[in-house]
This record gives C-alpha cells, sequence and structure tokens, in this order.
C-alpha cells in the first residue's frame, strides 16, 4: 500500500523533532530511513505507525486519511529493536497473537490461524522451534519471529525499527540479505529505520536521508552515492573530503594557484569543495592541481589509502590508490585532481530574514565529470 | 544434602566472590538456630502426644472450625489482596501524580503498625457504631465481630507483600512490549489480560504466598475486631493461646503442628507452581 506523509510536523514538549516533513512511498517498495542519531527517524516512523501522533500534518494509507486512525486500526506490522516478543508464549503463540487477537468477526478459524502461523515461522526458517520460548532463541531468532508476528497480521505497511542494531555483525548480514529475499517474495510495502548506512544502501530500494528534524535527500542508492545534492549527506554518506576553495572567473582555486578544475557558470567567491578519495587521478607534473605530502598510508583491503597534508590551514585529505599505484613511504609529494566533485557554496550568515531569501546552497551545486 | 561431602564440590562454582563454605555455614547455623530448632520442639512436643490422641485433638469440632476460618479467611484475604494490590502497585509504576511518595510510603504502614492498633481502629471503624458500620448497618451487613471483620483485618496486614512484590517486576516491563501488542491489533483489555498480567504471574503469586502465610498467623490485629465466638470466629492461634490459658499444652502443641503442616504444604504448591512459571517465562535466565 502506498504510504504519502503530507507536512508532518511533531514536537516533544516545546522541542521539535521533525520539521514539516513530506515523502511518498511507493507500494511495495523497501525504503530506508537513514540518518545520525536524534535525526528524527524514529519518531517518523512511529508517526506513521500511529505510536505518536503528530502535532500538525497528515499521514494517508492508499487514499485513506489515517492520521486519526489509532494504532490498532492502522494495521501495520511494527518491528522493535529489541524484538520486544511476548516472552511467556511459545513462537507460535507470539506469531499467532496478532490474529487471535481479532474480533470474532473478522478472526480466522482456529487451524486456520495455526497454518498461517507456522506458514511464517516456515518463511522465516524457525521451523522445528514454533514450541520454545523466546527465551531460549538467540538474538537473530528472535528478531525473525518478531517479524514473523509482524507479517501475520497481513499489514498495509512493515515498519521496522532497527531491526539489526542489537545483533552482531555476522548475524547482521546474513539477517540483512535474508530480508531483501523475504521482501521480494512477499512484497510488503516496507519501511526501516537504520543509522548504518552500508545496511540502507544494501537494503533498500529507495534512501531517505534525515538530519536534524529534516529530509535532506531522497533517492535510489546510487542518486544518495554518486548524487549527493547536499554537504551533509555528502559528509554522512561514505567517505570524502572537504576543502576550502575560492572561484575566480569560472576557474576553481586552491591557495594561490588554480586547481584544473572548472565551474563555469558560478559567481565569483570561496565555496567548498567536497571530493570522495576514489574520484580522483594522479597527475604527474602539475600544471594545475592539488598537491600534498603523504603522512600515512594504509593498506585496506584492495586499495591503499593515502593521507595527504595539504598545508597546515587545512585538514588533511584521504586519495585511495590501487595498491601497485601508490607509493607508500612517507613525505612523498603526490599532486593529484578529483575527478568527481561538486561544489557547495557557503549560506553568508547576515541574518536571519535575509538568509530565507537567498538561493539555498544545494540549487547553486554544480557537479563536474 | 550439602552436607555430604561426597556431592559438596559440584555446588562449588568458580566466582569473582569466593567464600560458598563460609555463607552455607552460616546459613544453615542462623536457620537451624532461629528456625528448625523451634519447630523441631514444637514437632517433638506434639509426637510425644501418641498417634490416636493427636487425630482426636485434631478433630475436634474446635479445632477444625477454627482452623478453617484461620485459613479460609486468610485466603479470601490474599485473594483480595492480590486484585488491589495489582492495581495500586499499578498506579505507583506507571502514573505521575501529587503525592504519589507519600502513598508510596503510605502502602508500608501495615508493616511498621503494631497490629493490635490496627485492629482496635478497624473495630472502632466497622463496628455498628462506628462510621462505617453505622452506615452498612441499616443494610444488614455486619462487618465486626463476624468472619467478614477478620477478613477486613487481614486485608489490612497483607497489603504491602503483594504491592511491593509485584511493583519491582512492573516497573521492568519494557514499554516496547504493550506497544507490540497495540500494533498486532490487541485492544487495552487484550494487552492487560493477555500481555501484562501473565508477566506478572510469577511476582503475584509470591506476594500472594506471602500475604495468605501473614494472614494464617495473624494475632494481634484479628482478636479485637473477630468477636471470638467459638465455631463462628474464632481464629486458630487465638484457640491455640486458649488452650495454653487451660494447661492444655497437648491440644496447644497439637493445632500448632497441624497450622504449620497445612501452612508448609500451601507454600511448598505455591513455589513449586512459580518455579514452573519462571521456568517457562524465563526470568531469571
Amino acid at each position: 500500500m502506498e504510504v504519502r506523509v503530507q507536512n508532518i510536523r511533531k514536537e516533544f514538549g516545546r522541542f521539535p523533532a521533525l520539521e514539516d516533513v513530506s515523502l511518498d512511498i511507493r507500494s511495495g517498495e523497501l525504503i530506508a530511513l537513514l540518518g545520525p542519531s536524534g535525526s528524527g527517524k524514529t519518531t517518523l516512523l512511529r508517526l506513521v505507525a500511529g505510536l505518536e501522533s503528530p502535532t500538525e500534518g497528515m499521514i494517508f494509507f492508499g487514499e485513506q486519511d489515517a492520521s486519526r486512525k489509532s494504532v490498532q486500526e492502522r494495521n501495520i506490522g511494527f518491528v522493535f529493536q529489541h524484538y520486544a516478543l511476548f516472552r511467556h508464549m511459545t513462537v507460535l503463540d507470539n506469531v499467532s497473537f496478532g490474529l487471535k487477537v481479532r474480533p470474532s468477526n473478522r478472526r480466522p478459524p482456529a487451524a486456520e490461524i495455526r497454518r498461517r502461523a507456522l506458514d511464517l515461522i516456515d518463511l522465516v526458517q524457525l521451523s522445528g522451534l514454533e514450541k520454545r520460548y523466546p527465551g531460549q532463541l538467540s538474538g537473530g531468532q528472535r528478531q525473525r519471529v518478531a517479524l514473523a508476528r509482524a507479517m501475520a497480521v497481513e499489514p498495509n505497511v512493515l515498519l521496522l525499527d532497527e531491526p539489526f542494531g542489537a545483533l552482531d555483525a555476522q548475524v547482521r548480514k546474513e539477517l540483512r540479505k535474508w530480508l531483501r529475499e523475504i521482501h521480494d517474495r512477499t512484497g510488503h510495502t516496507t519501511i526501516f529505520v537504520t543509522h548504518d548506512q552500508e545496511e540502507a544502501l544494501e537494503l533498500a530500494d529507495r534512501v531517505v536521508v534525515m538530519s536534524k528534524g529534516a529530509i535532506e535527500q531522497v533517492g535510489t542508492p546510487d542518486e544518495i552515492y554518486d548524487h549527493p545534492v547536499s554537504p551533509f549527506v555528502y559528509g554522512f554518506i561514505g567517505q570524502s573530503n572537504c576543502l576550502n576553495v575560492t572561484l575566480a572567473n569560472g576557474e576553481i582555486w586552491f591557495e594561490d594557484r588554480p586547481i584544473g578544475l572548472r565551474a563555469a557558470n558560478e559567481p565569483d567567491g570561496t565555496a567548498t569543495l567536497y571530493f570522495r578519495p576514489h574520484d580522483i587521478e594522479l597527475i604527474d607534473g602539475c600544471g594545475g592541481c592539488l598537491a600534498g605530502l603523504v603522512t600515512a598510508s594504509r593498506r585496506v583491503a584492495g586499495t591503499r589509502h593515502l593521507e595527504l597534508d595539504l598545508g597546515r590551514a587545512h585538514p588533511s585529505v584521504e586519495i585511495e590508490l590501487p595498491p601497485e599505484r601508490a607509493t607508500s613511504t612517507d613525505h612523498t609529494r603526490v599532486a593529484f585532481r578529483p575527478t568527481k566533485w561538486k561544489l557547495f557554496r557557503k549560506e553568508e550568515k547576515r541574518g536571519a530574514a535575509q538568509q530565507r531569501v537567498e538561493t539555498p546552497a544545494a540549487e547553486l551545486a554544480r557537479t563536474g565529470t | 544434602m550439602a552436607s555430604r561431602s561426597s556431592t559438596r564440590w559440584r555446588f562449588r562454582q568458580p566466582s569473582v566472590i569466593p567464600g560458598f563454605g563460609l555463607a552455607l555455614g552460616v546459613t544453615l547455623a542462623w536457620l537451624t538456630l532461629i528456625v528448625l530448632i523451634p519447630i523441631s520442639g514444637l514437632i517433638w512436643r506434639s509426637s510425644g502426644l501418641g498417634w490416636s490422641k493427636f487425630i482426636e485433638l485434631t478433630l475436634d469440632p474446635r479445632t477444625v472450625n477454627a482452623l478453617t476460618i484461620s485459613f479460609g479467611t486468610a485466603f479470601i484475604a490474599a485473594v483480595v489482596n492480590l486484585f488491589f494490590g495489582v492495581i495500586l502497585a499499578w498506579a505507583l509504576v506507571r502514573y505521575r501524580f501529587p503525592g504519589k511518595r507519600v502513598i508510596d510510603a503510605m502502602v508500608d504502614l501495615p508493616f511498621a503498625l503494631p497490629t493490635a492498633v490496627a485492629g482496635i481502629a478497624l473495630t472502632a471503624l466497622y463496628a455498628p457504631n462506628g462510621w462505617i458500620g453505622s452506615l452498612l448497618e441499616p443494610l444488614g451487613i455486619k462487618i465486626a465481630f463476624t468472619p467478614a471483620g477478620i477478613v477486613v483485618a487481614l486485608i489490612f496486614v497483607g497489603l504491602p507483600f503483594v504491592v511491593r512484590t509485584v511493583q519491582p517486576i512492573m516497573e521492568e516491563i519494557d514499554k516496547e512490549v504493550e506497544e507490540a501488542a497495540a500494533t498486532l491489533g490487541a485492544n487495552r483489555f487484550q494487552t492487560i489480560s493477555r500481555v501484562l498480567l501473565p508477566g506478572l504471574l510469577p511476582a503475584g503469586l509470591t506476594g500472594f504466598a506471602l500475604a495468605f502465610a501473614r494472614g494464617v498467623g495473624e494475632y494481634g490485629s484479628v482478636i479485637f475486631i473477630a468477636g471470638n465466638l467459638p465455631y463462628v470466629s474464632e481464629i486458630a492461634p487465638l484457640l491455640i493461646i486458649i488452650r495454653l490459658e487451660e494447661f492444655n499444652y497437648a491440644a496447644a502443641t497439637a493445632i500448632a503442628s497441624v497450622m504449620l503442616l497445612l501452612s508448609f504444604f500451601m507454600l511448598l504448591v505455591i513455589n513449586m507452581i512459580q518455579a514452573w512459571s519462571r521456568g517457562r517465562y524465563g526470568y531469571g535466565s
């Protein structure tokens, strides 16, 4: 089912947790809410679930306005970070709970409930464990029970709040793959919250990057990674370097020299240059480049990471090279130029009133190739 | 068992805090001194009676009546306490309201108050000319000087046991579990009856057992409100005292032994139910 979040605002006391958030979720989509803690992602999820009520704004399930409906009426499946299983019930009772509590006119017969619960237990690969109690299961198994329990009510939308947050790395990776398979098989519209970008990029059809109670960017994992629209997204997703540069006649200058990159339609002034460590080319003989001394070098799996010192006034920059091309000795001079980069203009701080009139930084940004 | 040297090593678990031997030694010595010696004295005394005499004494109608009243009223009072104690604990754990600390402290008052004081106060209230008694009298309800009065007194002394055993478990209940039940479509009543209460069962039973045991042994508050009519509102502890005053030590020890056996048996059963539900729900694991 489609889920539409419209101009939602949520305040806890006087503290705003979400500010004017709108989001369209397509039917059958697996979408990730990604952001640092305190970005409002869990609040947004709980608002969709009906576990919180919005201060302002509306939520639609399909064409229906769900904003005034109670949690029970929304028919959603919710999976909690710490499982929240009923520990006095067996796995089977946990999974069939949602069907058993239905009013008698909508409740399937007992045999049907049992059959559906067993099917789901089978789907989450826990066949044979249906008589166990949650206390007798491992963390990964408990979370699979929680997922089966949430899916048993045939929810309009499946909501997962950091579902793998309490599990160790190995189990986490396994479950991630497995969740994707389950989603492809069952096709539930699914929203999940995570602070782990790897998880979001690997698992989701689309990723919603959130920061400070607002949505920064919505897009496919490729769009988010290759075309971040704000400095926050650039910095939050993947590795990145940023340098303070100046623009003069469409040329980008670093300190006192041009670095061989052009941004033709940009007005003169200061800006910040963002690029990823692996989007660079090495240059022999520097006629317009960035150059620095190697201060540290690390081998990480298939690449070598070099840390470069570009001058005392600047933060050090990290680049990634194939191991055979990298010199590992310290204090070598390395000249390079970003192949993919982006400029963000700083919003000048003259006063709150004027700031709003200015064009947002995102629209000024240009991507070079 | 623990003193058998062949099995003893198995009780020893490596631990950062040593002292198993010392702890168990102190435990056994203390229990022997404080609990076992007095109780075995009692059993030794009554065993001197011989079986036929013992059975004759315990099957005396007045004794049977007193025992029935003691255990019956204690059971009813414990059930009432279980019900209202859980509600009281719920209010104290879940809500914030002015005077909460005061009410929380008031729950412990029956622990501290001399039971005779409680008995006299309750009698004054529930007697036909008391505040509450005078309201109930036109309705034909008599509380003081009937078994109902005993129940009232036992509810008073047993209340803190249920509240204090259930409260900490309630505080531990994860709010997410309730939210999970709600997302699955359970209404409030279903969430409480199917999710919350079963989780409180072991703690509730503990509180029930304590309140019940306290009620069976209660003397001070009951004798004031009960009226102490033989066969009607005479409790077993009072009968023991009466027999003692008649220098009828045999009858007194016989009644005491029966009370002891019955209490021990009931507490054992309750403890077993608790152990079973604990193991099942994974508490303490």
